[in-house]
């Protein structure tokens, strides 16, 4: 059980996909300008991670060495293609805002690294609670950052008004650098900063 | 010439893949610790998008756009299969990478186990898929595509070896603890990236 859990809870700190491994960045960089794009987000890859990592870890025993990356992409890529028609039933206005890049999450690494390094090697059970823990790791530096760029960049926190803008007679003159992309790696960088003083067993040499 | 040499100079420069639209950052941030993988990654890069954006669009122009079927048989005129586009690119990218993998594994082992995990991920290296989905949008041809195809992977080898270079130098450079490494990696690609946004709006 406590396997299980160290599974589950480890991608959130101590092994962050983005902070640590270094995978799904594309996506945490375009979609992060809005806290709602974030979340929906965050769920897209939640989604498709836990099924991925579910179904690569199933057909494991099935898949020959030289052909595993066609095969994992298939299966990726007819994840994403259900996710995106769930989103365009349920959720239409944010899928159009998100359109390409649910698309673009059969190319987020973070779902490729994890079949690559985890579900390959590991039984159903525990790939599926990788895919959560790792999915959860990525929402949450998404969201941290979204939470940020949209209150700062455009005093908006879910498309709701919070710091009254000087523009509408408010106080607020917003930031422009946090709505264009920079910003959005001098966030993460500050957060990976934040954790690593927090744990500082993950500090790098040199 | 001329077109297919401004063609060439904008994917390298005013549209960097890597910094201006962010494509392709995983392996960028990951694989830029020394210049030397870095030159591999960015050949690997270069030739897989070289030989990748010309072959869908092969693919696109032969197969999937409304009416390319009509080779076939004329009552396909109407068969519009652009939806596949993002599968069948995603298909050629990944068979590329297989063949490249078993390649550099053959022939330069050393450097097969210098890129890792990596060398496979270049398949969802977003750069590449990337470049597809602009060809596609742009509605380039054959020779464009190629031309745009190598372009833009140089562009990336050039994003990536500069980043490397700038790491080697961090060495000497007294970063507090908690950034050392990764964090400062992500405030140099943001300060690099702003400094690429100079670029932006150049019309050749």
């Amino acid at each position: 059980m406590s396997k299980t859990k160290e599974v589950l809870l480890d991608p959130l700190f101590e092994n962050n996909p983005i902070g640590l491994q270094v995978l799904g960045i594309c996506s945490a960089l375009a979609v992060t300008t809005k806290l709602e794009t974030a979340v929906v987000m965050s769920a897209a890859v939640f989604a498709v991670l836990v099924l991925s990592n579910l179904s690569v870890s199933l057909l494991r025993n099935y898949i020959p060495p030289s052909i595993r990356i066609i095969i994992q992409l298939t299966i990726i890529a007819s994840l994403v293609i259900v996710t995106d028609q769930v989103l365009k039933a349920f959720l239409f206005e944010t899928s159009k805002q998100l359109s390409v890049f649910v698309g673009l999450i059969i190319t987020n690494c973070i779902i490729m690294g994890r079949a690559e390094a985890f579900a390959m090697q590991n039984g159903p059970w525990r790939s599926m609670v990788d895919g959560v823990g790792n999915a959860a790791g990525y929402s949450l530096v998404l969201i941290f950052v979204g939470f940020f760029r949209e209150l700062f960049g455009s005093g908006k926190l879910f498309g709701i008004e919070v710091l009254p803008l000087a523009s509408e007679g408010g106080w607020y003159q917003p930031n422009g650098l946090l709505v264009l992309s920079p910003a959005a790696f001098f966030l993460i960088g500050g957060f990976i900063w934040m954790v690593r003083t927090w744990k500082p067993d993950q500090v790098e040499e040199g | 010439m001329e077109h297919y040499l401004s063609l060439a100079a904008k994917a390298i420069f005013v549209e960097n893949m890597a910094l201006a639209f962010f494509l392709g950052m995983c392996s960028f941030l990951a694989v830029s610790k020394k210049v030397d993988t870095a030159i591999g990654l960015g050949f690997a890069v270069v030739f897989v998008s070289g030989i990748c954006t010309p072959l869908n669009n092969l693919v696109y122009n032969l197969f999937l756009k409304e009416g390319a079927l009509v080779w076939l048989s004329p009552e396909y005129a109407t068969v519009d299969l652009s939806f596949l586009s993002f599968l069948s690119f995603i298909g050629t990218i990944a068979a590329t990478v297989q063949v490249v993998e078993m390649a550099i594994d053959k022939f330069a082992p050393a450097l097969y186990s210098a890129l890792g995990v990596f060398l496979p991920l270049i398949a969802v290296n977003c750069a590449i898929l990337g470049g597809s989905l602009f060809m596609k949008e742009r509605d380039y041809n054959l020779a464009e595509s190629a031309v745009f195809g190598v372009g833009s992977g140089i562009g990336f080898m050039l994003a990536i070896v500069a980043l490397a270079a700038l790491r080697e130098k961090m060495h000497y450079s007294n970063v507090p603890a908690g950034l050392r490494g990764l964090g400062m990696t992500f405030m140099l690609t943001g300060l690099m990236a702003i400094g690429f946004m100079a670029f932006a709006g150049i019309q050749l």
